[in-house]
């Protein structure tokens, strides 16, 4: 079982504040996940390459030509914050 | 550095290295590379990371990763994937950054460095593909500042990230071990190796153990290496301070540290251990690669003669002194030039030593650009050899010639015919020069008749004098010890 020290320190990897009742919901809902999970490594898998796409398909790339970038003017249009050509973010606090 | 501190202790020392590879648009989106472009002007919604943008692999970057790869003789893996590591920070706005995990390009190679002469194998565990990210500015210092800015030019750019084994046994060996790679990315080509814009970065971990111990000790991680000498002054600090702090009975913390050069430390991140919990997973965004073996071969074949051959190459062809050719072979474009100076003038040892001594001095070597676009180009080197080797200008005034051909971008001949500065090899004019000279200096002349013979010296280089450095040195000497004789 998950338990909610784990939920709590996923929560905070993900940026994300969740109220104790939150906390306990959440803790529930990813112990169903995780059980389903142990559903699935009840299924024989040997002989079976490992896969991470459900797409048969490999090596899809592009040759190495420069397109026209986006107007500066247009990449920074949406910014909350800036000055100049640059975005601003706010304080960067390493906690 | 052998304080005392450190004499029962082993250094051991991994090093991580960056390079962003020299393609021309970005890892998964076609906006250019180019350095120094006004801020967040080469972005578009892929490299700026908006939801529902696609990334698509730049072919060249992986043909750029298989050569390095095959020139560690790394294995390339014949398939691998790319892994989203997750982590927050306003440098990659989507909140991860398109990395390899699992399955890397490439593993288990070796770079052979030299220490003290010897040749040393120095492992690589992993060569691996991703995605530079955006540049901070802050306002004031990181700790002050109230914001910081971001210039996403350099997100998206192919970056290599390419990691030693910890077989490095002193900073020294660091050291060399990053020179030694910067100069294999070079001749590849993969890399342009400026290390002042960013282009090659370098992550150090270093530990100590007991002497003759077999186990690892704790490590830490020095990030911020961005000079040949930060990293060797970076680590002979981090060394001192773990030296003294095991002799003083402290357990070392394993953490991020941050080297400061303007203080000459290194100090820890402010970042506490979840900041290394990045839940990688495989990028749904991207297919798998599997990586074509006749593809792979055909680069192994277009493989460049690389560093260490070609030193060696330098010695058994051309007859250099082991110095010499490493020195020539710091970087393609010197070897190049030294091959094309000895191609038109074929005295290897006397182009050798024009090179190290003029161009070398006006030059850095390993710039391969400030090299291949040198004003004086190997051909003209090898016609100001050719007029000192028959007689036109002396060796003296030819270093003169150097000098202005490297300013003016003017051949030899041009300027020693606009300047006048032929030798001057007439043996009546310079007899009258050596006759005043003698006259000039008779307590010269009384010591070399006592027996001083070293006078000699002094009265050539008074006729040198005399003539501007112009006078045939042979014929003065021929001169001098006739009239001498005679006196």
């Amino acid at each position: 079982m998950i338990s909610r020290e784990d939920v709590a320190h996923v929560a905070r990897l993900a940026r994300l504040a969740l109220e104790p009742d939150e906390l306990e919901r959440m803790r529930a809902q990813l112990d169903g996940i995780l059980a389903y999970i142990d559903q699935l490594r009840a299924v024989d898998v040997a002989g079976v390459e490992p896969t991470s796409h459900a797409v048969p398909l490999v090596n899809v790339m592009r040759e190495d030509a420069v397109v026209a970038p986006f107007p500066q003017e247009a990449m920074l249009a949406n910014a909350p914050d800036r000055v100049g050509e640059l975005f601003r973010v706010p304080r960067i606090i390493e906690d | 550095m052998s304080a005392p501190a450190q004499a029962g202790w082993e250094v051991v020392i991994g090093l991580e290295v960056h390079a962003q590879l020299r393609t021309r648009s970005k890892m998964f989106c076609g906006c250019p590379t180019a350095f120094g472009a006004a801020p967040n002007s080469q972005t578009c919604p892929v490299c700026q990371g908006m939801p529902g943008t696609l990334p698509v692999i730049n072919r060249t970057a992986i043909e750029y990763a298989v050569r390095t790869a095959l020139a560690l003789d790394c294995r390339v893996n014949a398939g691998c994937r790319f892994a989203r590591k997750h982590y927050y920070y306003p440098d990659m706005p989507k909140n991860f950054q398109i990395s390899q995990y699992e399955e890397p390009l490439a593993e288990e190679g070796l770079l052979e460095i030299d220490i003290d002469g010897a040749a040393r194998p120095i492992g690589i565990q992993r060569l691996h593909l991703e995605e530079d990210v955006g540049k901070l500015l802050h306002e004031g210092t990181l700790a002050t500042a109230q914001a910081s800015l971001v210039d996403f030019n350099r997100s998206g750019v192919p970056l290599m990230e390419t990691v030693s084994k910890p077989d490095l046994r002193s900073p020294e060996e660091a050291a060399a071990y990053l020179r030694a790679f910067r100069a294999v990315l070079v001749y590849l080509g993969v890399c342009d190796g400026n290390m002042e814009e960013g282009s090659l970065r370098c992550d150090a971990n270093v530990s100590l153990r007991p002497r003759g111990s077999a186990g690892l000790g704790t490590k830490v991680e020095i990030k911020n290496l961005n000079s040949f000498r930060n990293v060797q002054r970076a680590l002979e600090y981090e060394v001192q301070r773990q030296a003294q702090a095991l002799e003083a009975g402290e357990r070392i913390v394993q953490e991020t540290r941050l080297w400061d050069a303007d203080r000459d430390v290194t100090r820890p991140m402010r970042s506490k251990e979840y900041a290394h919990d990045y839940r990688y997973f495989p990028e749904p965004d991207l297919v798998p690669l599997q990586i074509d073996r006749a593809w792979v071969d055909a680069i192994r074949r277009d493989l460049p003669e690389l560093p260490r051959a070609r030193r060696r190459r330098f010695v058994a062809q051309h007859g250099l002194p082991p110095y010499d050719a490493g020195v020539l072979t710091q970087s393609r474009a010197l070897a190049d030039y030294f091959e094309a100076a000895v191609r038109a003038f074929p005295q290897p040892k006397l182009v050798s030593n024009w090179i190290m001594s003029e161009l070398l001095r006006a030059l850095p070597g390993d710039d391969e650009r400030a090299i291949a676009g040198a004003p004086v180009t190997p051909e003209r080197l090898a016609g100001l050899l050719g007029l000192v080797q028959d007689g036109t200008i002396s060796g003296r005034i030819a270093k003169d010639v150097f000098e202005r051909m490297l300013r003016t971008g003017q051949d030899a001949p041009t300027i020693v015919a606009r300047e006048g500065l032929t030798q001057v090899a007439d043996e009546a004019a310079l007899a009258a020069v050596v006759d005043r000279v003698l006259a000039q200096n008779p307590r010269a002349v009384a010591d070399y008749r006592g027996g001083k013979t070293a006078a000699a010296k002094a009265l050539v280089g008074q006729v040198m004098k005399a003539t501007g450095g112009k006078a045939n040195p042979g014929i003065v000497n021929r001169l001098l010890e006739e009239k001498l004789s005679r006196i």
